[in-house]
């Protein structure tokens, strides 16, 4: 592989981290909305990385099993969103969000459903507003609930060395007063590296022309 | 009036933005940049700052912490927390400590908007 294709210099590094920043707060804004109680977030990490590493940096090492909604975009780069935590916080978020009085069975019925719709109003605020930023348009897929560690996660079928390069790209949450701890990552393969490269230099020569006058 | 702006933010992109910005809305007005909190208070212990434009996520002393911070020495000074994270409690803590919120992404019109208050402000300070 050429990493001087993939390798990011630090401003478009700093430009990604906030662009995704920006998704990640509003969508962050909605989780809000949803459960009720401050959700508090981390300063985001840009990462090119194998899948292999994306996998361990989720499971910190401790917590393997992990439930995700991941939403698949696509547009002048591709790749997927995933809202992440670990599959003992699962029904605690399903139970913030459909309130208390809810039985645990009905919980329980619930959750699947209520993944994906959380999933997906996160997720696609946060994408609509990289794609606004960045003024391309993407298109999302319906959500899909996964199971399993980092690996089932991020993992690729493919035997191409190339292919095990993605963008990771992830920013902690935590939901003050209900112990839910998880994750909200982008992850982007290597042609999808090269053509948001190209995307964000643009837009920051954009901004650099207006600062210019 | 020309006044010194003071931008607290650490992506140089998003510094960029609100530079940018301001330039188009205040051409005369003089800007500082801060990386850091930290930085922050630097500039602002240096003299001479007016407005001070705070990014909220940043690592180690979060917008917030260096806006209670300004609060101690500068308790009129014009202040706005910049965020996309529009959190109600967030914006009620950027209320309790007397400073404005603009959205992320920034528009001119919101930050014009917080900038001709600021001015008033100070108008009123001087006066």
């Amino acid at each position: 592989m050429n990493t001087d294709n993939t390798a990011l210099s630090e401003v478009e590094q700093d430009a990604i981290a906030e662009i995704a920043n920006i998704g990640v707060s509003r969508a962050a804004t909605s989780l809000r909305q949803m459960v009720g109680e401050e959700v508090l977030l981390s300063v985001p990490a840009v990462r090119i990385v194998t899948r292999q590493a994306a996998g361990r940096l989720v499971e910190q090492g401790n917590n393997p099993k992990l439930v995700a909604v991941q939403q698949s975009f696509e547009g002048p780069f591709s790749g997927r969103a995933l809202l992440i935590f670990p599959e003992a916080h699962s029904l605690e978020l399903v139970r913030s969000i459909v309130g208390s009085e809810h039985s645990l069975e009905d919980v329980i019925d619930l959750e699947q459903e209520a993944l994906a719709e959380t999933g997906n109003i996160i997720l696609n605020g946060c994408l609509a507003t990289i794609a606004n930023t960045l003024q391309r348009p993407m298109r999302m897929s319906l959500p899909s609930v996964v199971r399993g560690d980092g690996m089932t996660l991020f993992g690729s079928r493919s035997e191409d060395e190339d292919s095990n390069l993605v963008l990771f790209l992830y920013i902690n949450f935590t939901i003050k007063q209900r112990n839910i701890k998880g994750f909200i990552a982008l992850l982007m393969d290597l042609p999808s590296i090269m053509a948001l490269k190209q995307i964000v230099r643009e837009f920051i020569d954009a901004i650099e022309r207006q600062a210019a006058g | 009036m020309q006044h010194k702006v003071l931008i607290v933010d650490d992506s140089r992109l998003a510094r960029m933005v609100i530079a940018s910005a301001l330039r188009r809305i205040q051409p005369d007005c003089e800007l500082v940049e801060a990386t850091s909190a930290d930085d922050a208070l630097t500039a602002i212990a240096a003299g001479s700052v007016d407005i001070a434009l705070v990014d909220f996520n940043m690592p180690g002393m979060d917008g917030l912490e260096l806006v209670a911070k300004i609060r101690k020495g500068h308790p009129g000074m014009p202040v706005a927390v910049v965020s996309a994270n529009l959190q109600e409690e967030i914006i009620s803590r950027a209320r309790e400590l007397n400073a404005a919120f603009v959205a992320k992404p920034l528009t001119d019109e919101a930050l014009a908007a917080f900038l001709s208050g600021a001015a008033l402000r100070l108008k009123k300070a001087a006066g």
